[in-house]
């Protein structure tokens, strides 16, 4: 008798993981992806949506199950079990949500390293530095006031990558402005190359505004007075919204704007015919 | 015992008027307080349902066609304001909570009665300020119900200090209601009641009015300032002139989360009392519930910024609030396999009580669940600010606090009124509002994770239909209300009649005639050592 | 055991509730204490502020921290004085001499008027307004929100004080009005040292 408990309990919770599981990896609500980090983030919801499931079902199953099984026909007023509690059951389902929790924990924070959002600030700014010192002002000592960034996501600091390409985003009701300094570039819609890490340096003007590209999967704070970064690798030659995320106004729902994903080439001849001559000189 | 319990300095409640008047009056008598609180909480809670209706018929279309886009501005920001301040947390807290824990504790009114009088006096001039606002300020708030600076600071101020001014009343009317509260249950008890005696909404309200008295000043504080800004033109949260808008929002959401847990709390107690007597068991695993409550009222205190993952907070600060805001999982879960091995093995009444309280059930841990996924930064990054985020938190107030709001109307309408609700219409209720709630934000979370931001009058054209499907549902929850009032209306004039204890029950509250005495008991007030004392025939009352 | 009944439990509810407070002179303290606890968090609230601006958002050139420090300290020091000079007005009163609780009473309200005094003062010869800088606005918002306690403080004392004349409605059974009106003069005293602290010396 006991045994066949444990087999059945045994079977049903494989069975509910199992269907946790391929729900997880076959039901997709998310838009493409289009950039390194877009996937590096299903990985993540893939996981968390499995063991979602899992646990909405099997506790759904529990619930409806008691609720058909245990119901009380009309009129009969005799009472259940006068079970007051279990403290090996309550210390299993004390353990299990511990567990898991910490589980997801430990991933999503390995996600977000590896989306480059544990780079420290001040790795930050060298980072800057040598990315002005590609651009072509080279040998120039760093400009001073380099601003100081409050918060975002900075490139990942692995050696390997080709320098970023920096950007000033300028949030504003109701619209984003993008100025590349190389070439002195002011631009309504953000053009970047496929394949180059781009770094996104941000601030608003009046309030606070959103820099989010669903496709990216990534969203900054635009923060008036207080500079704000975000780095990406876009992987797919497209164009994607860029939406503002954050109540800014009557014409918040309108603060829309696209970013253009070329081929390195693509982008270089609109950088090319774009350019301006130099005015900070 | 030596010490003698206290008596609450109550004025001689011969004087209140009597007769239906008396629920107009300055009545210091906890159960007309109870009832003013959750009748007025409704009435808001249509109004601020027909601001809901309106912006769903805006969202109906991808254009902003229904009404001027800062006029939608305004109604999401009333809609917030008035469903959180005006209906949820007056209801739970001061309509059930004054009604209940006194029987709960033993005694014959609460420990303050004009203090509790006052408190809610305070709501219905709050309320009626907040809506005119949008009729004489000429422009309600337009900045949601978080009032970010430096939007906050740009948009009409007059509606914007109106907002401010109100919120302030609400709030304090909820500290003088928890001072109350923790006054009634830890120095009211009846002599001979220990505290793990008591029925656990009891503890559940005691967290709550924790959590109120550390947090509220707060949310009081920042306004006060948010105010000088606005009036005086001082730059504490304005860049402009060198402030800093993101410390306004550490300090709102250092109330504005654990406010989450104000809505939540007195539901949780309030599911605590109905399962026990519809299952005919015991409550569950009692005193792990205790702990879970305290383990939930520390933790809320310490996880406001997973708010505030996209503004520009330190990575430190964002691991640690992700790790924290993942913990309040496991107390909560705890609840609710305690829920679960309550009903197990019971003799379960289905009735609507019991129907709204496992609809609650599911609701809540569909929307922890993506509560917790939402505590993930890097989860986050992606849909904070969307519509996964409203889908998340209506399927948890919504789904969770409303819904444990109707179960609990049933359960003690024949105590309020001494009449029972009509079962059938009970059930057309719970189907409708069941059906329509799911069909309403279910959607939202797909539309979230696929690009749709939230505060938006309109949106890409390619998100219409799972639009349109949340408005229809929004139409059906909106139908659910009539039989609910219908049931009401028609019961209170010739429902069947309940006697003194329909469930057969064991709380304090159904040793009593229904509707109650005026200082609750005729004789003196049972000692109630076992509130959940079912299975053992010994403690079987026979009605 | 459902229904069975507590023999003390009976005994106390038929006591008459007309002579309900003596019963328990700790029961409204406490609901002022929590309320106390409550206010202590909206200045708590005020601090952080004060304290994150402090750390991250640099003051505009030529504007600095540093404020005259004698009147400030005098201020500090008049009202820890007043919250001993109080807390003999309550020895008195409980002893029975309400005359000199009286007398007790009237030095502490002066002290907490000389302390405004010096506040306004302080005030005017300030460098800076309210809206010059965001040290400013913290600063003034900080002291004024406690200057209106202080004021709210004096009140009370004068009307307990009025309240200790013969015949009057504080006792030495019954004294609800001093005792609290001791512990908010506490609080109040308490808030200013640690205001004292994070405006002045820090
Ligand atoms: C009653 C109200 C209420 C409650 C109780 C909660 C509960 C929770 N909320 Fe929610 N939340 C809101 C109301 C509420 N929330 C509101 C109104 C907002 C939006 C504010 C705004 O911006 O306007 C919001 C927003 C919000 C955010 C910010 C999203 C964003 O803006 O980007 C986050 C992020 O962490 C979050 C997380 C959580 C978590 C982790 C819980 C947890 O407490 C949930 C814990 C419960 C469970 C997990 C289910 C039961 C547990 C089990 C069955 C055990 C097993 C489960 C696991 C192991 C996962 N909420
Ligand atoms: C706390 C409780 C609560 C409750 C109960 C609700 C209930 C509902 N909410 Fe609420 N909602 C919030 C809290 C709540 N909401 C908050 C805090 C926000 C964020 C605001 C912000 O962004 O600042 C929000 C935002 C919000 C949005 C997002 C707006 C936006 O971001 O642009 C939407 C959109 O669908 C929505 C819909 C609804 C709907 C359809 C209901 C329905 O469940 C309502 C059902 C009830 C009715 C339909 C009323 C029925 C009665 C009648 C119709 C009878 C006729 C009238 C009379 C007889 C007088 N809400
Ligand atoms: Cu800019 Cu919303
Ligand atoms: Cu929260």
């Amino acid at each position: 008798m006991k045994i066949r408990n444990a087999v059945t309990l045994a079977l049903a919770s494989t069975g509910l993981i199992g269907t946790g599981w391929w729900i997880g990896y076959n039901v997709n609500l998310l838009p493409e992806v289009a950039s390194s980090n877009a996937s590096v983030y299903d990985d993540l919801f893939k996981v968390l949506f499995s063991i979602g499931a899992a646990l909405f079902l099997g506790i759904a199953i529990i619930l409806i199950y008691s609720l058909v099984r245990f119901r009380r026909p009309a009129a009969d007023f005799g009472d259940g079990l006068p079970v007051e509690g279990n403290l090996p059951l309550e210390i299993v389902w004390t353990a299990i949500p511990a567990v898991v929790v910490l589980f997801v924990g430990i991933y999503s924070y390995d996600i977000y390293e590896r989306m480059g959002g544990m780079v420290t600030l001040h790795d930050h700014s060298s980072m800057a530095m040598s990315s002005s010192a590609m651009s072509s002002t080279a040998m120039t000592p760093p400009q001073q006031g380099e601003p100081r960034y409050w918060g975002g996501i900075s490139p990942a600091s692995d050696p390997g990558a080709s320098p970023a390409l920096p950007v000033d985003v300028t949030a504003m009701q109701f619209a984003f402005i993008f100025h590349y300094p190389e070439g002195n570039i002011t631009s309504g819609e953000l053009h970047v190359p496929v394949g180059q890490p781009v770094e996104l340096r941000m601030e608003a003007r009046d309030v606070i505004h959103a820099f989010w590209v669903p496709q990216f999967r990534l969203k900054q704070d635009v923060i008036p007075g207080q500079p704000t970064l975000l780095s990406f690798t876009p992987t797919k030659p497209g164009t994607y919204p860029i939406v503002c995320a954050e109540l800014c106004g009557p014409y918040h729902g309108g603060m829309r704007s696209s970013v253009v994903v070329q081929e390195p080439e693509a982008f270089q001849a609109w950088v090319d015919q774009n350019r301006q001559p130099s005015t900070t000189a | 015992m030596t010490i003698a319990a206290p008596k609450p300095d109550i004025v001689s409640v011969s004087l209140q008027p009597k007769g239906w008047l008396r629920y107009f009056s300055f009545s210091a008598d906890h159960k007309v307080i109870g009832l003013q609180y959750i009748v007025c909480g409704f009435l808001f809670y249509l109004i601020g349902g027909v601001l809901a209706g309106a912006i769903r018929s805006e969202l109906a279309t991808p254009l902003s066609d229904f009404m001027p886009r800062d006029t939608y501005n305004e109604v999401l920001t009333l809609h917030g304001t008035i469903m959180i301040f005006l209906w949820i947390v007056p209801v739970v807290n001061g309509g059930f909570g004054n009604y209940l824990v006194p029987f709960y504790v033993g005694a014959r009114d609460m420990a303050f009665p004009r203090l509790n009088a006052v408190a809610f006096w305070m709501i219905p001039p709050a309320g009626i300020l907040l809506i005119s606002s949008y009729f004489l300020a000429g422009a309600a708030a337009q900045s949601g119900w978080t009032a970010y600076p430096p939007l906050s600071l740009t948009t009409p101020a007059a509606g914007q200090v109106v907002w401010i001014l109100s919120v302030l009343l609400l709030g304090g009317s909820s500290i003088f209601g928890a001072i109350n509260f923790i006054a009634t249950i830890l120095k009211l008890r009846r002599p001979g009641l220990k505290m793990m005696q008591l029925p656990m909404y009891c503890w559940a309200m005691l967290g709550t009015s924790i959590l109120v008295v550390l947090s509220t000043p707060v949310l009081a504080g920042v306004l006060i300032m948010l105010s000088f800004d606005i009036v005086a033109h001082t730059g504490f949260f304005n860049p402009s002139l060198g402030g800093n808008v993101v410390v306004y929002q550490h300090l709102f959401w250092f109330y504005s989360h654990p406010a989450v847990y104000i809505m939540v709390l007195p539901a949780f107690g309030l599911v605590s009392e109905i399962l026990p007597v519809h299952a005919r068991k015991p409550l569950f695993g009692y005193t792990t519930m205790v702990y879970s409550i305290m383990a939930i009222v520390f933790l809320g205190l310490i996880v406001w910024a997973h708010h505030m993952f996209t503004s520009g907070t330190p990575p430190w600060m964002r691991l640690f609030f992700t790790i924290a805001t993942a913990f309040i999982a496991v107390p909560t879960g705890i609840k609710f396999f305690n829920w679960l091995a309550t009903l197990w093995g019971g003799r379960i009444a289905l009735n609507s009580a019991v129907l709204f309280s496992c609809a609650f059930i599911l609701h809540f841990v569909f929307g922890g669940i993506t509560g917790v996924s939402l505590a993930q930064v890097p989860f986050d990054i992606h849909v904070h600010d969307t519509y996964y985020v409203v889908g998340h938190f209506h399927y948890i107030v919504y789904g969770g606090t409303v819904f444990v709001i109707f179960a609990s109307l049933y359960h003690w309408y024949p105590k309020f009124t001494g009449r029972m609700l009509n079962e059938d219409l009970g059930r057309l209720h719970f189907l409708l509002t069941f059906v329509g709630f799911n069909l309403c934000f279910l959607p939202q979370h797909w539309l979230g994770l696929n690009g749709m931001p939230r505060r938006v009058a309109e949106y890409d054209p390619a998100f219409t239909l799972l639009n349109q499907v949340s408005s229809v549902g929004a139409l059906l929850m909106a139908i659910s209300t009539f039989p609910l009032l219908a049931n009401v209306v028609i019961t209170a004039l010739r429902g069947q009649v309940a006697g003194d204890n329909p469930w057969n029950a064991l709380t304090p509250e159904w040793l009593t005639s229904s509707p109650p005495p005026v200082e609750n008991w005729k004789g003196e007030a049972p000692l109630v050592t076992e509130p959940y004392g079912y299975g053992h025939n010994s403690t079987r009352i026979t009605a | 055991m459902t229904t069975t009944l507590s023999q003390p439990g009976e005994a106390e509810l038929h006591s008459s509730p007309s002579h309900g407070h003596e019963e328990h002179p700790d029961f409204r303290m406490f609901g002022l204490t929590t309320f106390l606890v409550a206010d202590g968090m909206t200045f708590a609230g005020f601090f952080a502020a004060y304290l994150t601006f402090r750390a991250v958002n640099p003051l505009p050139p030529g504007s600095n921290y540093e404020l005259e420090l004698l009147l400030p300290t005098i201020n500090t020091v008049l009202l820890v004085v007043s919250s001993f000079t109080f807390h003999r007005a309550g020895r008195e009163c409980r002893a029975d001499r309400l005359r000199a609780s009286r007398g007790w009473l009237l030095v502490t309200a002066l002290l907490g008027a000389a302390f405004l005094a010096g506040q306004m003062v302080e005030y005017f010869s300030l460098p800076f307004g309210l809206t010059d800088n965001l040290f400013a606005s913290t600063f003034y918002a900080l002291t004024g929100f406690h200057g209106l306690h202080v004021t709210l403080g004096v009140i009370c004392i004068a009307i307990v004080t009025l309240q200790t004349r013969a015949g009057g409605v504080i006792t030495a059974k019954s004294h609800f009005g001093l005792e609290a009106a001791e512990l908010y003069w506490h609080f109040v005293d308490g808030i200013w040292v640690v205001l004292y602290g994070l405006l002045y010396l820090l």
